[in-house]
């Protein structure tokens, strides 16, 4: 949290308007809109700590989300297990494929990197929609029992509301830890130079697993809360046009800057609700927007509002501490992520 | 073992295609070092201005082609000069980021303008050869040739001509090629469209064998990619045999092992690759 100095008010005050928001409206489309906001904020604070802070670009992403909504849905529907232990195993499953994938993956650098895992994408998405006798393929799994913990029945969509928010609140905590801790920082030394983190002793290709696992981990757990939420699911959740929405959500709200998934992800999912007419031409508009954001704004707009209060001559006593620091210094830093020295 | 020299036949077609829109991809790679994710959908773009040529304005078949390949010429060297040359400086990342939104870009577009259906475009060339008793249609065998004539000029250019030798100086050595005064921006531009034409040509070429749709361009680019990591990024020759390794490996597998997967067969093929030569098969160095 390195936006604003006291910024911890603002997350706080966030936080409660947010528990607060069910009570004040029952509004199910907004309801609803926050819902998605938060599921696809935890998919996509994932593909921020590996591409953002690891520097590692992975297109792979909405796979593994795929990957967690469809276990949680499988155990759910054929094995009729119940809710926790269904999110518990599709979370840990995710990870799992996640760190085989890491495996062979993380040892390409740069572009090749983010080729090999397009193309994983693009195979676990196959997969999905082509494994019919598990998946039930392009018919869609359907019927997904009611989440349920104990006694408690989330069926409505507040009690839904409060459950993903729970998890949401939780993934951006550990977030936060994660950032701020020596793993964290660790993360940003090799986005900025692998070899160099290298010659630190650092050793890059177990942090580098460690980030990708996490952030598996944390697309898996956004799958499974959204078959829980929806109670219906078809092989499109996983495909590659998910992946580039993602990004999108990314680099419009601040790639390697934490607040920046959330950010980018509700102002976007907002924009393309107002041009739900649009579905299909929506990237018309959010194409280029890619372009100039990479070209004007390459840290989003989590990036230049940090920016901006650097550049503001403040009243305040800086109270950014050393760890705030070596974050900025690394947002200020030319390179976006997985960048290789330029030939 | 007719059904076995068919399905040759037919992988060498795709091998053709998949072989020109690699180079194009290659090219790019090799003097900007930009994966350019958005080459496929010039090469979409490239079929449907020969569709539209051929049906709304009435050309005949080779005009449109040399129009359409004019028209992506035209619009690379803007890709180029609009989004890619900005983006020379920032990190790599950024202009790869930048080439998913010109792709995305790219395929709303079509989408919004002509719509998602499936157009045909009725092949001029549908006579049926027999060739050592193979039946080979007209155009198919077109593909091929066009395909190798293609190849071969290309080669010419960049071996005997002084402007094309500045690509290979450049991407040999960047450096280098400063030194002895070669203009990075005329090279670059260059390129582009060179690979834009080389993928409308392909696009053209392939446009009566397969139907013409806004997301043709989506697997093309994902199997061009998958070919030139495993001939070695930046590599021609490696982008040539990979085409037709491709090409080859997606017909016959498609036949007998499972028509279902046949488009997983390219993946696949990429990750085993990849686990036991992590910088593809014919990389010049470690990287």
């Amino acid at each position: 949290m390195r936006f604003v100095p006291g910024s911890k008010w603002v997350v706080a005050a966030l936080f409660f308007v947010a528990l607060a928001i069910p009570l004040l409206t029952d509004n199910s489309y907004y309801l609803n809109m926050l819902i998605m906001v938060f599921i696809w904020s935890i998919a996509v604070s994932g593909m921020n700590i590996i591409a953002g802070y690891a520097g590692q670009l992975s297109l792979a992403h909405a796979g593994f989300f795929g990957i967690g909504a469809y276990t949680l849905g499988l155990l759910m529907v054929k094995a009729q297990m119940s809710f926790l232990v269904s999110l518990a195993v599709s979370v840990v499953l995710t990870g799992m494929v996640g760190a085989v994938v890491g495996m062979i993956s993380l040892r390409l650098k740069g572009h090749y990197f983010a080729i090999f895992s397009l193309c994983m994408g693009v195979i676990l998405s196959l997969v999905i929609e082509k494994w019919e006798s598990l998946t039930e393929g392009v018919r869609g799994l359907l019927g997904i029992p009611v989440p349920k913990i104990g006694s408690v029945e989330f069926s409505t969509l507040t009690s839904q509301y409060y459950l993903i928010l729970f998890f949401f609140v939780l993934a951006m905590f550990v977030n936060r830890q994660i950032i701020h801790s020596l793993v964290g920082r660790t993360f940003i030394s090799i986005r900025n130079s692998e070899e160099l983190a290298e010659s630190l002793g650092i050793h890059a290709m177990k942090s580098k697993m460690l980030a990708f696992v996490y952030s598996t981990v944390l697309a898996g757990l956004a799958g499974a809360l959204y078959a829980g939420y929806l109670r219906f699911l078809g092989p499109e959740i996983a495909s590659i046009e998910h992946a580039f929405e993602m990004l999108l959500y990314l680099l419009v709200g601040g790639i390697g800057t934490l607040w920046g998934p959330v950010v980018g992800t509700a102002l976007v999912m907002t924009l393309m609700q107002w041009l739900q007419s649009w579905q299909d031409y929506r990237m018309i508009i959010f194409g280029p927007i890619l372009v100039l954001i990479v070209m004007f704004l390459p840290h989003g707009i989590m990036g230049a509002f940090a920016q901006l209060k650097k550049n503001q001559p403040s009243v305040l006593p800086d109270t950014t501490d050393d760890k705030n620091r070596g974050i900025e210094r690394g947002v200020n830093d030319r390179r976006l992520a997985g960048g290789e020295s330029d030939a | 073992m007719d059904l076995f020299f068919q399905q040759i036949v037919n992988g060498l077609v795709l091998g053709s295609i998949y072989s020109l829109v690699a180079l194009g991809i290659t090219l790019i790679y090799g003097i900007m070092h930009l994966p350019n994710f958005a080459h496929g959908h010039l090469y979409m773009l490239g079929a449907y201005v020969t569709f539209f040529l051929i049906t709304d304005y009435g050309l005949s078949y080779w005009p449109a082609i040399l129009f359409a390949v004019a028209i992506l010429v035209v619009i690379g060297m803007l890709l180029e000069r609009l989004v890619f040359r900005p983006l020379h400086h920032a990190p790599h990342i950024n202009s790869m980021i930048a080439s998913i939104g010109v792709m995305l870009f790219i395929e709303a577009i079509a989408r919004k303008m002509w719509g998602s259906d499936y157009r045909r475009l009725d092949s001029p060339y549908d006579g049926i050869i027999d060739l050592f008793g193979l039946n080979i249609t007209e155009q198919r065998l077109l593909v091929i040739v066009s395909a190798v004539v293609l190849m071969i000029g290309l080669h010419l250019f960049l071996k005997r001509t002084v402007i094309g030798s500045t690509i290979e100086a450049m991407a040999q050595n960047r450096e280098g090629a400063f030194l002895v005064g070669i203009n990075a921006n005329k090279v670059s531009l260059m390129t582009f469209a060179i690979a834009s034409g080389l993928a409308a040509a392909a696009a053209s070429l392939a446009a009566p064998i397969n139907l013409v749709y806004p997301s043709m361009g989506a697997m093309v680019n994902l199997k061009a990619f998958v070919i030139i990591v495993l001939g070695g990024m930046g590599s021609i020759p490696g982008a040539v045999i990979g085409g037709y390794i491709l090409g080859l490996a997606e017909s016959i597998s498609g036949t007998y092992i499972n028509s279902e997967y046949k488009d997983l067969a390219a993946f696949v093929l990429l990750i085993l690759i990849l686990t036991v030569r992590p910088t593809g098969l014919f990389a010049k160095e470690a990287r």
